[in-house]
Protein backbone atom coordinates (compact mmCIF):
# COMPACT_ATOMS: atom_id res chain seq x y z
CA UNK A 1 0.00 0.00 0.00
CA UNK A 2 1.48 3.34 -0.99
CA UNK A 3 1.60 6.53 1.00
CA UNK A 4 -0.94 8.30 -1.22
CA UNK A 5 -3.57 5.69 -0.49
CA UNK A 6 -2.97 6.03 3.24
CA UNK A 7 -3.21 9.83 3.02
CA UNK A 8 -6.42 9.46 1.04
CA UNK A 9 -7.94 7.23 3.72
CA UNK A 10 -6.71 9.69 6.33
CA UNK A 11 -8.70 12.46 4.69
CA UNK A 12 -11.80 10.28 4.46
CA UNK A 13 -11.36 9.27 8.09
CA UNK A 14 -11.00 12.89 9.08
CA UNK A 15 -14.18 13.83 7.26
CA UNK A 16 -15.96 11.22 9.38
CA UNK A 17 -14.03 12.18 12.51
CA UNK A 18 -15.21 15.78 12.49
CA UNK A 19 -18.80 14.59 12.91
CA UNK A 20 -17.77 12.41 15.84
CA UNK A 21 -15.90 15.37 17.29
CA UNK A 22 -18.78 17.86 16.98
CA UNK A 23 -21.34 15.46 18.40
CA UNK A 24 -19.21 14.20 21.27
CA UNK A 25 -18.22 17.80 22.07
CA UNK A 26 -21.88 18.75 22.46
CA UNK A 27 -22.49 15.69 24.61
CA UNK A 28 -19.48 16.52 26.78
CA UNK A 29 -20.59 20.12 27.33
CA UNK A 30 -24.11 19.03 28.26
CA UNK A 31 -22.91 16.25 30.53
CA UNK A 32 -20.40 18.53 32.24
CA UNK A 33 -23.00 21.00 33.44
CA UNK A 34 -26.27 19.05 33.52
CA UNK A 35 -24.98 15.58 34.37
CA UNK A 36 -27.40 14.35 31.76
CA UNK A 37 -26.38 11.85 29.10
CA UNK A 38 -28.33 13.31 26.22
CA UNK A 39 -29.67 10.33 24.29
CA UNK A 40 -31.61 12.74 22.07
CA UNK A 41 -28.35 14.08 20.67
CA UNK A 42 -28.48 11.94 17.53
CA UNK A 43 -32.11 12.83 16.94
CA UNK A 44 -31.29 16.54 17.29
CA UNK A 45 -28.46 16.11 14.77
CA UNK A 46 -31.04 14.55 12.46
CA UNK A 47 -33.44 17.42 13.21
CA UNK A 48 -30.75 19.90 12.14
CA UNK A 49 -30.46 18.14 8.79
CA UNK A 50 -34.25 18.14 8.42
CA UNK A 51 -34.54 21.84 9.17
CA UNK A 52 -32.09 22.41 6.30
CA UNK A 53 -34.00 20.06 3.99
CA UNK A 54 -37.45 21.37 4.90
CA UNK A 55 -36.22 24.95 4.66
CA UNK A 56 -35.04 24.33 1.12
CA UNK A 57 -37.56 21.93 -0.41
CA UNK A 58 -40.78 22.09 1.58
CA UNK A 59 -41.41 25.21 3.58
CA UNK A 60 -42.06 27.49 0.61
CA UNK A 61 -44.92 25.40 -0.82
CA UNK A 62 -46.31 24.75 2.70
CA UNK A 63 -46.53 28.47 3.37
CA UNK A 64 -47.88 29.26 -0.08
CA UNK A 65 -44.67 30.83 -1.43
CA UNK A 66 -43.46 28.11 -3.80
CA UNK A 67 -40.44 30.20 -4.79
CA UNK A 68 -39.08 30.54 -1.26
CA UNK A 69 -36.03 28.39 -0.58
CA UNK A 70 -33.68 28.63 2.38
CA UNK A 71 -30.22 28.05 0.94
CA UNK A 72 -27.35 26.10 2.48
CA UNK A 73 -25.56 29.11 3.97
CA UNK A 74 -28.71 30.27 5.72
CA UNK A 75 -29.35 26.72 6.90
CA UNK A 76 -25.94 26.70 8.62
CA UNK A 77 -27.21 29.53 10.83
CA UNK A 78 -30.96 28.93 11.02
CA UNK A 79 -30.99 25.17 11.71
CA UNK A 80 -28.76 25.35 14.81
CA UNK A 81 -30.87 28.22 16.13
CA UNK A 82 -34.17 26.43 15.55
CA UNK A 83 -32.92 23.19 17.09
CA UNK A 84 -31.32 25.08 19.99
CA UNK A 85 -34.72 26.68 20.74
CA UNK A 86 -36.32 23.25 20.68
CA UNK A 87 -33.59 21.95 22.99
CA UNK A 88 -33.97 24.84 25.41
CA UNK A 89 -37.73 24.28 25.66
CA UNK A 90 -37.01 20.61 26.28
CA UNK A 91 -34.56 21.49 29.08
CA UNK A 92 -36.77 24.15 30.62
CA UNK A 93 -40.01 22.19 30.70
CA UNK A 94 -38.91 18.55 30.88
CA UNK A 95 -35.31 17.88 31.95
CA UNK A 96 -35.33 20.51 34.69
CA UNK A 97 -37.98 18.57 36.58
CA UNK A 98 -35.69 15.55 36.77
CA UNK A 99 -32.42 17.01 38.11
CA UNK A 100 -33.40 16.17 41.68
CA UNK A 101 -33.66 12.47 40.79
CA UNK A 102 -31.12 9.89 39.66
CA UNK A 103 -29.33 10.63 36.36
CA UNK A 104 -30.97 7.63 34.79
CA UNK A 105 -34.27 9.55 34.59
CA UNK A 106 -32.74 12.27 32.42
CA UNK A 107 -31.24 9.62 30.21
CA UNK A 108 -34.59 7.86 29.81
CA UNK A 109 -36.38 11.11 29.07
CA UNK A 110 -33.94 12.08 26.32
CA UNK A 111 -34.12 8.57 24.92
CA UNK A 112 -37.90 8.93 24.76
CA UNK A 113 -37.62 12.32 23.05
CA UNK A 114 -35.28 10.76 20.47
CA UNK A 115 -37.79 8.01 19.70
CA UNK A 116 -40.65 10.52 19.40
CA UNK A 117 -38.68 12.73 16.99
CA UNK A 118 -37.67 9.75 14.87
CA UNK A 119 -41.22 8.42 14.88
CA UNK A 120 -42.83 11.70 13.90
CA UNK A 121 -40.40 12.36 11.06
CA UNK A 122 -40.59 8.74 9.85
CA UNK A 123 -44.31 9.31 9.45
CA UNK A 124 -43.78 12.10 6.93
CA UNK A 125 -40.43 11.38 5.31
CA UNK A 126 -38.77 8.50 3.56
CA UNK A 127 -36.85 6.33 6.03
CA UNK A 128 -34.29 5.41 3.42
CA UNK A 129 -33.42 9.05 2.97
CA UNK A 130 -34.09 12.13 0.88
CA UNK A 131 -31.31 13.87 -1.04
CA UNK A 132 -30.43 17.38 0.06
CA UNK A 133 -30.22 19.26 -3.23
CA UNK A 134 -28.97 22.65 -2.03
CA UNK A 135 -25.19 22.21 -1.92
CA UNK A 136 -23.89 25.57 -3.15
CA UNK A 137 -22.26 25.68 -6.56
CA UNK A 138 -19.01 26.94 -5.04
CA UNK A 139 -18.67 23.77 -2.93
CA UNK A 140 -19.38 21.27 -5.68
CA UNK A 141 -16.71 19.39 -7.57
CA UNK A 142 -13.32 18.21 -6.46
CA UNK A 143 -10.06 19.78 -5.44
CA UNK A 144 -6.55 18.44 -6.05
CA UNK A 145 -4.73 17.97 -2.72
CA UNK A 146 -1.57 16.71 -4.41
CA UNK A 147 -1.91 13.16 -3.15
CA UNK A 148 -5.58 12.79 -4.12
CA UNK A 149 -8.60 14.44 -5.59
CA UNK A 150 -10.93 15.26 -2.76
CA UNK A 151 -14.55 16.50 -2.81
CA UNK A 152 -14.57 20.24 -2.18
CA UNK A 153 -17.59 19.98 0.03
CA UNK A 154 -15.99 17.44 2.35
CA UNK A 155 -12.92 19.61 2.67
CA UNK A 156 -15.18 22.52 3.58
CA UNK A 157 -17.00 20.39 6.19
CA UNK A 158 -13.68 19.35 7.75
CA UNK A 159 -12.33 22.89 7.93
CA UNK A 160 -15.53 24.43 9.29
CA UNK A 161 -16.01 21.67 11.90
CA UNK A 162 -12.45 21.90 13.14
CA UNK A 163 -12.77 25.68 13.44
CA UNK A 164 -16.06 25.37 15.34
CA UNK A 165 -14.65 22.71 17.66
CA UNK A 166 -11.54 24.64 18.59
CA UNK A 167 -13.42 27.94 18.88
CA UNK A 168 -15.72 26.18 21.35
CA UNK A 169 -12.74 24.80 23.23
CA UNK A 170 -11.18 28.28 23.39
CA UNK A 171 -14.41 29.85 24.60
CA UNK A 172 -14.80 27.33 27.41
CA UNK A 173 -11.20 27.00 28.55
CA UNK A 174 -9.80 30.48 27.94
CA UNK A 175 -12.51 33.14 28.35
CA UNK A 176 -14.31 34.57 31.36
CA UNK A 177 -17.62 33.29 30.01
CA UNK A 178 -16.09 29.82 29.92
CA UNK A 179 -14.78 30.30 33.46
CA UNK A 180 -18.34 30.68 34.70
CA UNK A 181 -19.25 27.49 32.87
CA UNK A 182 -16.29 25.56 34.30
CA UNK A 183 -17.10 26.83 37.78
CA UNK A 184 -20.72 25.82 37.26
CA UNK A 185 -19.60 22.30 36.41
CA UNK A 186 -17.68 22.06 39.67
CA UNK A 187 -20.06 23.70 42.12
CA UNK A 188 -23.28 25.12 40.68
CA UNK A 189 -24.71 25.98 44.09
CA UNK A 190 -21.80 28.23 44.96
CA UNK A 191 -21.83 29.90 41.55
CA UNK A 192 -25.49 30.68 42.09
CA UNK A 193 -24.72 32.01 45.58
CA UNK A 194 -22.47 34.58 43.89
CA UNK A 195 -25.51 35.97 42.08
CA UNK A 196 -25.24 34.15 38.75
CA UNK A 197 -28.47 32.82 37.29
CA UNK A 198 -27.39 29.19 37.05
CA UNK A 199 -30.74 27.75 35.88
CA UNK A 200 -30.64 30.10 32.89
CA UNK A 201 -27.00 29.20 32.25
CA UNK A 202 -27.96 25.52 32.21
CA UNK A 203 -30.70 26.17 29.66
CA UNK A 204 -28.37 28.15 27.40
CA UNK A 205 -25.64 25.54 27.71
CA UNK A 206 -28.01 22.78 26.70
CA UNK A 207 -29.09 24.95 23.77
CA UNK A 208 -25.48 25.43 22.73
CA UNK A 209 -24.61 21.73 22.91
CA UNK A 210 -27.69 20.89 20.90
CA UNK A 211 -26.87 23.61 18.34
CA UNK A 212 -23.53 21.89 17.71
CA UNK A 213 -25.41 18.68 16.94
CA UNK A 214 -27.75 20.53 14.58
CA UNK A 215 -24.82 22.21 12.83
CA UNK A 216 -23.25 18.79 12.31
CA UNK A 217 -26.61 17.67 10.92
CA UNK A 218 -26.68 20.48 8.36
CA UNK A 219 -23.09 19.71 7.36
CA UNK A 220 -23.98 16.03 6.97
CA UNK A 221 -27.04 16.69 4.80
CA UNK A 222 -25.19 17.14 1.47
CA UNK A 223 -22.94 14.11 2.15
CA UNK A 224 -25.40 11.56 3.47
CA UNK A 225 -29.05 11.65 2.51
CA UNK A 226 -31.41 13.14 5.07
CA UNK A 227 -33.23 10.38 6.90
CA UNK A 228 -35.16 10.13 10.20
CA UNK A 229 -32.76 7.40 11.32
CA UNK A 230 -29.47 9.08 10.34
CA UNK A 231 -28.88 10.16 13.95
CA UNK A 232 -29.71 6.79 15.48
CA UNK A 233 -27.05 5.12 13.32
CA UNK A 234 -24.38 7.67 14.10
CA UNK A 235 -25.03 8.21 17.80
CA UNK A 236 -24.09 4.66 18.75
CA UNK A 237 -20.59 5.22 17.41
CA UNK A 238 -20.49 8.66 19.02
CA UNK A 239 -21.29 7.18 22.42
CA UNK A 240 -18.41 4.77 21.94
CA UNK A 241 -16.22 7.80 21.16
CA UNK A 242 -17.44 9.48 24.35
CA UNK A 243 -16.71 6.38 26.43
CA UNK A 244 -13.20 6.19 24.98
CA UNK A 245 -12.48 9.89 25.48
CA UNK A 246 -14.01 10.14 28.94
CA UNK A 247 -17.22 11.94 29.79
CA UNK A 248 -17.12 15.68 30.25
CA UNK A 249 -13.64 16.54 28.92
CA UNK A 250 -13.90 19.22 26.22
CA UNK A 251 -10.53 18.74 24.58
CA UNK A 252 -10.82 14.99 25.08
CA UNK A 253 -14.05 14.91 23.10
CA UNK A 254 -12.56 16.80 20.17
CA UNK A 255 -9.27 14.92 20.03
CA UNK A 256 -10.87 11.51 20.50
CA UNK A 257 -13.50 12.22 17.84
CA UNK A 258 -10.94 13.24 15.24
CA UNK A 259 -8.53 10.44 16.14
CA UNK A 260 -11.13 7.70 15.99
CA UNK A 261 -12.32 8.99 12.62
CA UNK A 262 -8.73 8.62 11.43
CA UNK A 263 -8.41 5.17 12.96
CA UNK A 264 -11.59 4.11 11.24
CA UNK A 265 -10.40 5.54 7.92
CA UNK A 266 -7.05 3.77 8.16
CA UNK A 267 -8.69 0.49 9.14
CA UNK A 268 -10.83 0.86 6.05
CA UNK A 269 -7.61 0.98 4.03
CA UNK A 270 -5.70 -1.75 5.85
CA UNK A 271 -8.38 -4.27 6.72
CA UNK A 272 -11.82 -3.19 5.47
CA UNK A 273 -13.92 -5.82 7.27
CA UNK A 274 -12.90 -4.34 10.65
CA UNK A 275 -13.70 -0.73 9.76
CA UNK A 276 -17.13 -0.71 11.37
CA UNK A 277 -16.07 -2.49 14.54
CA UNK A 278 -12.64 -1.05 15.29
CA UNK A 279 -14.05 1.79 17.41
CA UNK A 280 -16.03 -0.63 19.55
CA UNK A 281 -12.99 -2.85 19.93
CA UNK A 282 -11.01 0.15 21.18
CA UNK A 283 -13.89 0.99 23.51
CA UNK A 284 -13.73 -2.45 25.10
CA UNK A 285 -9.96 -2.21 25.58
CA UNK A 286 -10.20 1.29 27.08
CA UNK A 287 -12.99 0.24 29.42
CA UNK A 288 -10.91 -2.64 30.70
CA UNK A 289 -7.69 -0.67 31.15
CA UNK A 290 -8.90 2.85 31.94
CA UNK A 291 -12.63 2.81 32.77
CA UNK A 292 -12.86 6.60 33.17
CA UNK A 293 -11.76 7.08 29.56
CA UNK A 294 -8.52 8.39 28.11
CA UNK A 295 -9.14 12.01 29.15
CA UNK A 296 -11.55 11.39 32.02
CA UNK A 297 -10.87 11.52 35.72
CA UNK A 298 -12.01 8.64 37.88
CA UNK A 299 -14.67 9.76 40.33
CA UNK A 300 -13.24 10.17 43.77
CA UNK B 1 -27.63 52.01 62.80
CA UNK B 2 -29.95 50.51 60.22
CA UNK B 3 -30.83 46.86 60.45
CA UNK B 4 -29.29 45.03 57.50
CA UNK B 5 -30.26 41.42 58.16
CA UNK B 6 -33.16 40.10 60.18
CA UNK B 7 -33.95 36.42 60.60
CA UNK B 8 -37.20 35.47 62.30
CA UNK B 9 -38.43 31.99 63.19
CA UNK B 10 -36.19 30.36 60.57
CA UNK B 11 -36.67 26.63 60.08
CA UNK B 12 -34.57 24.67 57.60
CA UNK B 13 -34.43 21.12 56.30
CA UNK B 14 -32.01 18.89 54.39
CA UNK B 15 -34.22 16.22 52.90
CA UNK B 16 -36.19 14.89 55.84
CA UNK B 17 -33.79 16.20 58.49
CA UNK B 18 -35.14 19.24 60.28
CA UNK B 19 -31.95 21.20 61.15
CA UNK B 20 -33.04 24.68 62.24
CA UNK B 21 -35.89 25.13 64.71
CA UNK B 22 -36.80 28.80 64.79
CA UNK B 23 -33.60 30.85 64.60
CA UNK B 24 -33.98 34.56 65.40
CA UNK B 25 -31.20 37.07 64.94
CA UNK B 26 -30.56 40.52 63.67
CA UNK B 27 -27.47 42.30 62.33
CA UNK B 28 -27.09 46.05 61.97
CA UNK B 29 -25.13 47.76 59.27
CA UNK B 30 -21.40 47.84 60.00
CA UNK B 31 -21.54 45.20 62.73
CA UNK B 32 -19.49 42.04 63.07
CA UNK B 33 -21.61 39.25 64.50
CA UNK B 34 -20.53 35.70 65.20
CA UNK B 35 -22.46 32.47 65.27
CA UNK B 36 -20.78 30.26 67.84
CA UNK B 37 -21.55 26.68 68.68
CA UNK B 38 -20.52 23.08 68.39
CA UNK B 39 -20.27 21.16 65.14
CA UNK B 40 -23.73 20.23 63.93
CA UNK B 41 -25.46 22.92 66.01
CA UNK B 42 -26.80 24.61 62.88
CA UNK B 43 -24.44 27.55 62.35
CA UNK B 44 -23.45 26.66 58.80
CA UNK B 45 -27.04 25.78 57.98
CA UNK B 46 -28.10 29.23 59.18
CA UNK B 47 -25.70 30.87 56.72
CA UNK B 48 -26.74 28.55 53.92
CA UNK B 49 -30.41 29.21 54.62
CA UNK B 50 -29.89 32.93 54.12
CA UNK B 51 -28.73 32.12 50.58
CA UNK B 52 -31.35 29.47 49.95
CA UNK B 53 -28.77 26.67 49.81
CA UNK B 54 -30.87 24.25 51.87
CA UNK B 55 -33.57 21.92 50.57
CA UNK B 56 -36.44 23.68 52.33
CA UNK B 57 -36.82 26.66 54.65
CA UNK B 58 -39.61 28.59 56.33
CA UNK B 59 -39.88 31.72 58.44
CA UNK B 60 -38.64 35.13 57.44
CA UNK B 61 -35.31 36.48 56.19
CA UNK B 62 -35.16 40.17 55.37
CA UNK B 63 -32.09 41.83 53.90
CA UNK B 64 -32.16 45.65 53.88
CA UNK B 65 -35.88 45.42 54.51
CA UNK B 66 -36.62 43.08 51.58
CA UNK B 67 -38.12 39.66 52.30
CA UNK B 68 -36.01 37.07 50.45
CA UNK B 69 -37.18 33.71 51.78
CA UNK B 70 -39.12 32.94 48.58
CA UNK B 71 -36.43 34.21 46.19
CA UNK B 72 -34.07 31.98 44.20
CA UNK B 73 -30.44 31.93 45.37
CA UNK B 74 -29.00 34.11 42.61
CA UNK B 75 -31.53 36.87 43.29
CA UNK B 76 -30.88 36.82 47.04
CA UNK B 77 -27.17 37.41 46.43
CA UNK B 78 -27.93 40.42 44.27
CA UNK B 79 -30.76 41.87 46.38
CA UNK B 80 -28.76 41.59 49.58
CA UNK B 81 -25.33 42.42 48.13
CA UNK B 82 -24.16 39.24 49.83
CA UNK B 83 -20.64 37.84 49.75
CA UNK B 84 -20.32 34.21 50.76
CA UNK B 85 -17.22 32.27 51.85
CA UNK B 86 -18.27 28.64 52.25
CA UNK B 87 -16.73 26.38 54.87
CA UNK B 88 -14.97 24.28 52.23
CA UNK B 89 -13.70 27.58 50.71
CA UNK B 90 -15.12 26.78 47.29
CA UNK B 91 -12.05 27.55 45.25
CA UNK B 92 -12.62 26.20 41.76
CA UNK B 93 -10.00 23.66 40.73
CA UNK B 94 -10.32 24.26 36.99
CA UNK B 95 -9.94 28.04 37.36
CA UNK B 96 -6.69 29.87 38.05
CA UNK B 97 -6.36 32.51 40.76
CA UNK B 98 -7.25 35.40 38.44
CA UNK B 99 -10.28 33.54 37.12
CA UNK B 100 -11.43 32.56 40.61
CA UNK B 101 -11.14 36.17 41.66
CA UNK B 102 -13.03 37.49 38.64
CA UNK B 103 -15.78 34.87 38.78
CA UNK B 104 -18.41 36.46 41.06
CA UNK B 105 -20.22 39.27 39.26
CA UNK B 106 -20.04 42.80 40.63
CA UNK B 107 -22.96 43.41 42.99
CA UNK B 108 -22.26 46.93 44.22
CA UNK B 109 -20.16 49.86 43.07
CA UNK B 110 -17.64 50.11 45.89
CA UNK B 111 -15.86 46.79 45.61
CA UNK B 112 -12.08 46.65 45.76
CA UNK B 113 -10.13 46.69 42.52
CA UNK B 114 -8.00 43.69 41.59
CA UNK B 115 -4.88 45.80 42.28
CA UNK B 116 -6.08 46.72 45.78
CA UNK B 117 -6.81 43.08 46.47
CA UNK B 118 -3.39 41.92 45.36
CA UNK B 119 -1.89 44.68 47.55
CA UNK B 120 -3.87 43.32 50.48
CA UNK B 121 -2.95 39.68 49.70
CA UNK B 122 0.57 39.79 48.21
CA UNK B 123 0.86 35.98 48.36
CA UNK B 124 -1.96 35.66 45.86
CA UNK B 125 -0.40 38.19 43.51
CA UNK B 126 2.57 35.87 43.07
CA UNK B 127 0.30 32.97 42.15
CA UNK B 128 -2.12 34.61 39.74
CA UNK B 129 -1.69 31.91 37.08
CA UNK B 130 -1.80 28.94 39.48
CA UNK B 131 -4.83 26.69 39.36
CA UNK B 132 -7.11 26.69 42.38
CA UNK B 133 -6.02 23.32 43.69
CA UNK B 134 -2.32 24.18 43.65
CA UNK B 135 -2.82 26.72 46.44
CA UNK B 136 -2.17 25.98 50.10
CA UNK B 137 -5.09 25.99 52.52
CA UNK B 138 -4.20 29.48 53.73
CA UNK B 139 -3.91 30.82 50.18
CA UNK B 140 -7.25 29.28 49.28
CA UNK B 141 -8.85 30.98 52.26
CA UNK B 142 -7.30 34.34 51.33
CA UNK B 143 -8.60 33.88 47.80
CA UNK B 144 -12.09 33.01 49.04
CA UNK B 145 -12.14 36.24 51.06
CA UNK B 146 -10.58 38.33 48.29
CA UNK B 147 -13.18 37.02 45.88
CA UNK B 148 -16.10 38.51 47.79
CA UNK B 149 -14.30 41.80 48.45
CA UNK B 150 -14.03 42.50 44.74
CA UNK B 151 -17.78 42.22 44.19
CA UNK B 152 -18.75 45.20 46.31
CA UNK B 153 -20.79 42.99 48.65
CA UNK B 154 -22.04 44.84 51.75
CA UNK B 155 -22.87 41.82 53.89
CA UNK B 156 -20.27 39.08 54.18
CA UNK B 157 -21.18 35.58 55.30
CA UNK B 158 -17.93 33.88 56.37
CA UNK B 159 -18.03 30.23 57.37
CA UNK B 160 -15.19 28.87 59.57
CA UNK B 161 -12.50 30.87 57.84
CA UNK B 162 -9.85 29.98 60.43
CA UNK B 163 -10.40 26.24 60.38
CA UNK B 164 -7.24 24.21 59.96
CA UNK B 165 -4.99 27.22 59.36
CA UNK B 166 -1.66 28.09 60.98
CA UNK B 167 -1.76 30.74 63.76
CA UNK B 168 0.12 33.29 61.67
CA UNK B 169 -2.50 33.03 58.93
CA UNK B 170 -5.34 33.22 61.44
CA UNK B 171 -3.76 36.43 62.69
CA UNK B 172 -3.63 37.81 59.14
CA UNK B 173 -7.30 36.92 58.65
CA UNK B 174 -8.18 38.79 61.86
CA UNK B 175 -6.42 41.83 60.48
CA UNK B 176 -8.32 41.50 57.21
CA UNK B 177 -11.63 41.40 59.03
CA UNK B 178 -10.77 44.56 60.94
CA UNK B 179 -9.91 46.26 57.64
CA UNK B 180 -13.26 45.19 56.21
CA UNK B 181 -15.05 46.52 59.23
CA UNK B 182 -13.28 49.84 58.82
CA UNK B 183 -14.56 49.93 55.26
CA UNK B 184 -18.06 49.75 56.68
CA UNK B 185 -18.84 46.15 55.71
CA UNK B 186 -21.20 44.04 57.77
CA UNK B 187 -19.98 40.58 58.65
CA UNK B 188 -21.59 37.40 59.93
CA UNK B 189 -18.88 35.04 61.07
CA UNK B 190 -19.41 31.38 61.82
CA UNK B 191 -16.63 30.39 64.22
CA UNK B 192 -15.50 27.73 66.58
CA UNK B 193 -12.41 29.62 67.57
CA UNK B 194 -13.81 31.97 70.23
CA UNK B 195 -10.34 33.29 70.92
CA UNK B 196 -10.26 34.53 67.33
CA UNK B 197 -13.84 35.82 67.28
CA UNK B 198 -14.04 37.54 70.67
CA UNK B 199 -12.01 40.67 69.95
CA UNK B 200 -13.64 41.18 66.55
CA UNK B 201 -17.33 40.86 67.25
CA UNK B 202 -20.01 43.29 68.35
CA UNK B 203 -22.26 40.43 69.33
CA UNK B 204 -22.22 36.64 69.61
CA UNK B 205 -25.12 34.33 68.94
CA UNK B 206 -24.65 30.93 70.48
CA UNK B 207 -26.46 28.32 68.43
CA UNK B 208 -27.44 24.97 69.88
CA UNK B 209 -29.83 22.31 68.58
CA UNK B 210 -30.92 24.52 65.70
CA UNK B 211 -31.87 27.66 67.60
CA UNK B 212 -30.24 30.61 69.34
CA UNK B 213 -29.47 29.50 72.88
CA UNK B 214 -27.87 32.71 74.09
CA UNK B 215 -26.99 36.20 72.87
CA UNK B 216 -23.81 37.73 74.27
CA UNK B 217 -22.93 41.36 73.55
CA UNK B 218 -19.29 41.95 72.67
CA UNK B 219 -18.54 43.88 75.87
CA UNK B 220 -20.00 41.09 78.01
CA UNK B 221 -17.88 38.42 76.36
CA UNK B 222 -15.17 38.41 79.01
CA UNK B 223 -17.65 38.35 81.89
CA UNK B 224 -19.62 35.50 80.34
CA UNK B 225 -16.60 33.51 79.27
CA UNK B 226 -17.40 30.52 81.50
CA UNK B 227 -20.94 30.34 80.23
CA UNK B 228 -19.78 30.50 76.60
CA UNK B 229 -17.19 27.80 77.19
CA UNK B 230 -19.91 25.57 78.60
CA UNK B 231 -21.77 25.86 75.30
CA UNK B 232 -18.71 25.31 73.19
CA UNK B 233 -17.08 22.46 75.10
CA UNK B 234 -17.63 19.04 73.69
Amino acid sequence: MNIDAILAQTMLGLSQGVFYAMLSLGLAIIFGLLNVINFAHGALYMLGAFVALIGYSYIGPWLGYPDFQMGFWWALIVAPLVVACFGMLMERFMLRRLYQFDHIYGLLLTFGVALVLQGVLSNYFNISGTAYPATPESLRGIVNLGFMYFPKYRLFAIVLSVIVCFATWYMIERTSLGAVLRAGQENPKLVEAFGINVPRMITLTFGFGVALAALAGVLAAPIYSVSPLMGADLIITVFAVVVIGGMGSILGAIVTGLTLGLVQGLTQALYPPAANTVIFFIMVVVLLIRPAGLFGKAEG
Amino acid sequence: MAELLRIADLNAWYGESHILHGVNLSVNEGEVVTLLGRNGAGRTTTLKSILGLVDKRSGSITVSGTEVIKQPTHKIARLGLLGYCPEERGIFARLNVDENLALPPKLGDDGMSVEEIYDMFPNLAERRRSMGTQLSGGEQQMLAMARVLRTGARLLLLDEITEGLAPVIVEALGKTIRQMKERGLTIVLVEQNFHFAAPLADRHYIIEHGHVAEVVEGHEADAKRERINEFLSV
